[in-house]
């Protein structure tokens, strides 16, 4: 059962954490887009599958909701911006893909060419 | 949508849309009753007449041209090839009340779905919006109400990776108690 009990143990967690890191400092913003189009083509399970893994890793990522990103056929799409604002856009997305995300990407570093919409509009 | 979970969070989205500071989501599922009650009621800007009528015109969303349909005229529908009704209320600068009742053992009733996803994809849009959710059943009711999650929080973001992780949960489990 989760109790209220465990929600405070977390919270506790988390204040440490915050208080260890620099405020705001992250590796990592991630956004999916989560108008009707992105919601209709899969999004909700994305973005659940990427702040789980998150959360699992706690890894010093942000993950963010947007609205269309204007590409309504490549949708589920899910954005992810480095420490210098580099973005790159992954298309297509679902649950594995987005898992995929997290580990090769989130946690090393590794921008998979497959993924990315580069490649679909080869 | 091919679940009431999906229509659920297609409907609060436009009430987040509104700056609605708190949204509050009943789910009457009875089998009593033999219907499925939903509601969304929201603080947000509201509407005019002029769009409150345009939304609720199905005439005026067949001219449409976009690849999914409006929204709201989805919902209306979707809930009256049940034989269920469907009612909208808003105010400019007030709020909006939207009510969908399904027949529950109609044949075109769309799947409950995960109401715990949709939840948590709210809560993790914004931290500033409250909301009260509460599930109703025949054999009891149970209540979420964000504000009281936050007063345990302690100022702690309620859209944290691992809080929302606790609350969907959380969440699966208050439903089915
Ligand atoms: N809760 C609400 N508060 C204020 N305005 C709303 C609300 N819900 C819907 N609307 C208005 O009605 C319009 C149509 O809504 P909807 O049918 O969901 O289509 P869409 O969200 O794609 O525009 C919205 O664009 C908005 O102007
Ligand atoms: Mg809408």
């Amino acid at each position: 059962m989760k109790s209220l009990e465990e929600l405070k143990r977390i919270r506790d967690q988390a204040k440490e954490r915050m208080t260890m890191r620099e405020n705001g400092d992250h590796d990592y913003r991630v956004v999916v887009g989560m108008a009707t189009c992105g919601i209709a083509a899969g999004a909700r399970p994305v973005l659940n599958t990427l702040v789980e893994e998150v959360a699992r890793e706690h890894l010093p990522v942000t993950v963010m909701q947007t609205g269309c990103i204007g590409m309504c056929a490549l949708e589920p799409i899910v954005e992810v911006f480095d420490k210098d604002n580099h973005k790159t856009t992954y298309v297509l997305v679902d649950t594995k893909k987005a898992k995929d995300i997290v580990l090769r990407h989130l946690m090393h570093g590794e921008v998979i060419e497959e993924y990315t919409v580069g490649h679909y509009s080869k | 949508m091919q679940e009431i979970a999906m229509t659920i969070l297609d409907i609060a989205q436009n009430s987040i849309r509104a700056c609605a500071k708190l949204i509050q989501i009943v789910i009457r599922d009875s089998h009593k009753d033999n219907i499925i009650h939903i509601e969304c009621l929201d603080d947000g800007c509201g509407m005019d007449d002029k769009t409150l009528q345009k939304v609720t015109d199905p005439f005026y969303t067949t001219r449409t041209t976009r690849q999914i349909g409006l929204g709201i005229p989805m919902f209306k529908e979707s809930v009256e090839a049940t034989g269920g009704w469907f009612s909208i209320e808003s105010q400019k600068g007030v709020g909006t009340k939207i009510i969908g009742e399904y027949v529950k053992n109609h044949l075109d009733t769309p799947p409950m779905g995960n109401i715990a996803e949709t939840l948590i994809t709210l809560i993790q849009y914004d931290d500033h919006i409250d909301y009260v959710f509460q599930y109703i059943c025949d054999d009891f009711e149970w209540v979420l109400n964000t504000k009281e999650i936050k007063d345990i929080l302690d100022g702690v973001p309620i859209n944290q990776p691992d809080i929302i992780l606790w609350l969907k949960d959380y969440i699966k489990e208050g439903m089915q108690k």
